[in-house]
């Protein structure tokens, strides 16, 4: 009788919990970053007029990351124009390498929003071990995808799953190998 | 016996749980629960080439390295943990590290006013030189304090932090002033937002400035020098102050960093008594298509741990920033630069800029081009009087003059890097660096012929062919040529990739100048890896070179090794 008790309390009270999924991001944590002038900028600011949004955590001596954003880069323009969706490129440059980062993305004419997170406060707060790591924000600011790693191609899926999100598809576990 | 129970429970049920389960619900309506997870684990195997033997390897075959951190959200709170097991830990990490726990956890409560931290945290005061606590799971690097850490923002533009507690160190449980306490308190000011007239200005001007103290109860210490013991006198409170500037004016920024510690001696300075000083600094100035950066720093006597007796990576409560660009490719981290605390003055220059498509030199799909300069010196060191040696310890150590060039290089990187896309489907990456390492100075090792210094070209070519949407294939062709050391190095990687899934590749480096035809080893290396969304698992099989990885400027060694190596990294 107590054991049926404790299993239908903890049913009760873990079924609910877990179709509403506790392990969504509803919203970013709100940590302290900078953005890249060295100015406060707080990450609930991160935001895009209830359209997508991209964040990509990177850092100038990571190579997938780099060839990441350039991929991106070159097909950006295009992106915005047709899904209005917007990257943040956080790096987690440390002291050591932060001042090379405005200078890498102008010598690389790269036009996202970027924000330095020099202490990787906002990274440990997202949970990310390596990078490249990129989060996929819906236009009421949940994370509906995240993926780690790069391989060339994986621009193609992160803008087919943009699309998806703009026409209102449910895109919480797309199947990876039906992209196209 | 039985029917009361049930009439307990029964009770229980209408009075209690059902109004609960409702807030229960709210409860877990409103929390979130997020985490990470890395599992490294290696099954090696006896290399005889290698000089693995079983005897060596003394039966601990498999060695695995793991953590998994969760953290929870409810509202203004958040509690974590990471658990953490090295059973044992693989090979180039402490041995200290053997064992399993918990060895990070924290409440947190944060509103706009207000933020408490209880546990252990993460903190940089400024650019770190005072005081930052951080961890590099690559290096077996954690630093953290468990303490209070408490952060307070009376209006838009402030910033006051102060934390108080001890550092990990390992397993080490606290107690009885087994390592120091450290405090330290920050204060920042950003003015744009602070002056309502200076909101719109295109200069940005952020000031701070920070105080650190670290309690250590040691009174006195018998120290063994030449036939004689000395029984020093120990400052049991070491303070390391000072301020920064960042100015950011429209395309320039300019941050500098200045701190000075009270004398401090310690195993790593071998018990001097000078105070210590640092400087670092950068300019920058970028504009579409242009970057350049000049970074400089001079650091004085300013390894600052909470236990003075400790010389490794361990317990470091400032960061000591290399200013040297760190290098990625297999062959260009041979010889990688660590941060030299006892002293070293440096500068380092990097220009990067873009030729836009269809122009004379960008050609059709335009190209990017960076260089890079650094150096690092030594720092004069000139005997206090005229009895006493330079660094006997003791005593003041030397004097020195700030921003003073010793003679002896540590180390020198000249590097240049052309991105070039070819066409939709070809793209490069070409890289030449010219390195001069002091092995001596980095490694605390002469080379075999008894010399300090190793010069090293270094060359790779990084080309990708993306065959389809999905496919790409890339390869990388380096080469490392030295008269020094173990000679000439030439490596190759072929990497296949299926977006967004799996990757697989072979690689190969091989020291065929090495001046003992013996030691002329192949390191073939065999990987692949599958990645799920934020999953990624990757197996490999082969040798890893002897070497050092650095993160930061922040080194670890890392043995010749032969086996299989698994890697599990996930987060949700």
């Amino acid at each position: 009788m107590k054991k049926l008790f404790l299993i239908l309390l903890m049913g009760w009270i873990m079924i609910p919990g877990f179709t509403q999924s506790i392990f969504k991001y509803k919203k970013l944590p709100a940590v302290d970053i900078q953005d890249i002038k060295g100015s406060p900028f707080n990450t609930s600011e991160i935001t895009n007029d209830g359209k997508p949004i991209i964040i990509d955590f990177w850092a100038t001596w990571c190579k997938p990351c780099v060839r990441e954003l350039t991929s991106i880069s070159d097909v950006y323009d295009d992106w915005v124009k047709e899904t209005g969706v917007k990257l943040y490129a956080v790096s987690v440059d440390n002291s050591r390498s932060v001042s090379l980062v405005a200078p890498l993305v102008n010598g690389k004419a790269w036009d996202y929003t970027v924000l330095l997170d020099v202490n990787s406060d906002f990274k440990r707060a997202m949970n990310v071990g390596l990078i490249p790591q990129t989060f996929l924000l819906n236009g009421k600011g949940e994370v509906v995808w995240q993926h780690t790693s790069f391989a060339e191609g994986d621009e193609l899926l992160l803008i087919d799953l943009v699309r998806k999100l703009i026409k209102g598809e449910d895109i919480s576990s797309p199947d990876p190998g039906n992209s196209k | 016996m039985k029917k009361n129970q049930n009439f307990f429970w029964g009770l229980i049920t209408t009075l209690f749980l059902f109004p609960s389960i409702a807030t229960a619900q709210d409860l877990i309506k409103g929390s979130e629960v997020h985490g990470n997870t890395q599992l490294d684990a290696i099954y090696y195997l006896p290399d005889a080439k290698l000089g693995i033997t079983d005897t060596t390897l003394d039966g601990r075959l498999i060695r695995m390295n793991g953590y998994t951190e969760v953290n929870y959200t409810l509202g203004n709170f958040t509690a974590g943990m990471r658990f953490e097991a090295y059973l044992p830990p693989l090979l180039g990490y402490d041995a200290k590290n053997e064992g399993l726990g918990v060895p990070y956890w924290y409440v947190n409560y944060k509103n706009e006013f207000l933020e408490v931290t209880a546990g252990n945290f993460y903190e940089q005061f400024g650019y770190g030189m005072m005081l930052r606590t951080y961890q590099e799971w690559t290096l077996g690097f954690d630093n953290s304090i468990r303490g209070l850490r408490v952060k307070v923002t009376p209006i838009k533009g402030i910033t006051f932090k102060g934390v108080y507690g001890i550092q990990r160190f390992y397993w080490d449980p606290y107690n009885n002033n087994t390592r120091g306490i450290v405090k330290g308190f920050d204060a920042d000011f950003y003015l744009n937002d602070i002056f309502p007239s200076m909101a719109d200005s295109k200069v940005k001007l952020t000031l701070g400035g920070s105080f650190v103290s670290n309690f250590q109860k040691d009174k006195t210490k018998d120290y063994a020098a030449g036939n004689q013991i000395l029984v020093m006198k120990l400052p049991q409170n070491v303070a390391n102050y000072g301020g920064r500037f960042n100015l950011n004016i429209g395309d320039f920024n300019w941050f500098a960093e200045y701190a000075h510690k009270v004398n401090d001696p310690s195993s790593v300075n071998k018990y001097i008594y000078k105070d210590g000083n640092g400087v670092f600094t950068s300019l920058s100035y970028s504009t579409k298509g242009l970057g350049l950066s000049l970074m400089s720093k001079w650091i004085d006597n300013m390894s600052y741990k909470s236990d003075r007796t400790i010389t490794n990576n361990m317990v470091d409560i400032n960061y000591l920033p290399a200013i040297t660009k760190e290098h990625t490719y297999a062959l260009a981290t041979m010889y990688p630069y660590a941060t030299q605390a006892k002293g070293e003055i440096g500068i380092s220059g990097t220009v990067t800029f873009h030729l836009k498509k269809n122009s004379a030199l960008g050609g059709k799909t335009g190209m990017t081009i960076a260089a890079n300069f650094s150096q690092v010196n030594s720092i004069i060191r000139n005997p206090v009087n005229d009895i006493d040696t330079v660094g006997q310890p003791g005593t003041l150590g030397y004097k020195t003059k700030v921003f003073g060039i010793g003679n002896e290089v540590y180390y020198q990187d000249a590097n240049l890097e052309i991105t070039k896309k070819f066409s939709k489907k070809w793209k490069g990456i070409f890289t030449y660096l010219y390195q001069t390492y002091n092995k001596w100075i980095v490694e605390a090792h002469a080379l075999p012929d008894g010399s300090t210094t190793v010069y090293a070209q270094i060359g790779v070519a990084d080309v990708t062919w993306n065959i389809t949407k999905k496919h790409s294939l890339r390869g990388e062709l380096q080469g490392l040529w030295t008269k020094q050391d173990k000679g000439n190095w030439v490596a190759g990687l072929v990497e296949f990739t299926i977006a967004p899934q799996w990757f697989f590749s072979v690689q190969d480096q091989y020291n065929y100048g090495n001046p003992t035809t013996a030691l002329r080893l192949h390191y073939f290396l065999f990987s692949a890896g599958y990645t799920y969304n934020s999953t990624r698992v990757a197996l490999s099989y082969g040798r890893q070179r002897e070497g050092v990885i650095c993160v930061g400027g922040v080194c670890r060694y890392v043995p010749a090794s032969s086996g299989f190596t698994l890697t599990l990294t996930s987060s949700f």
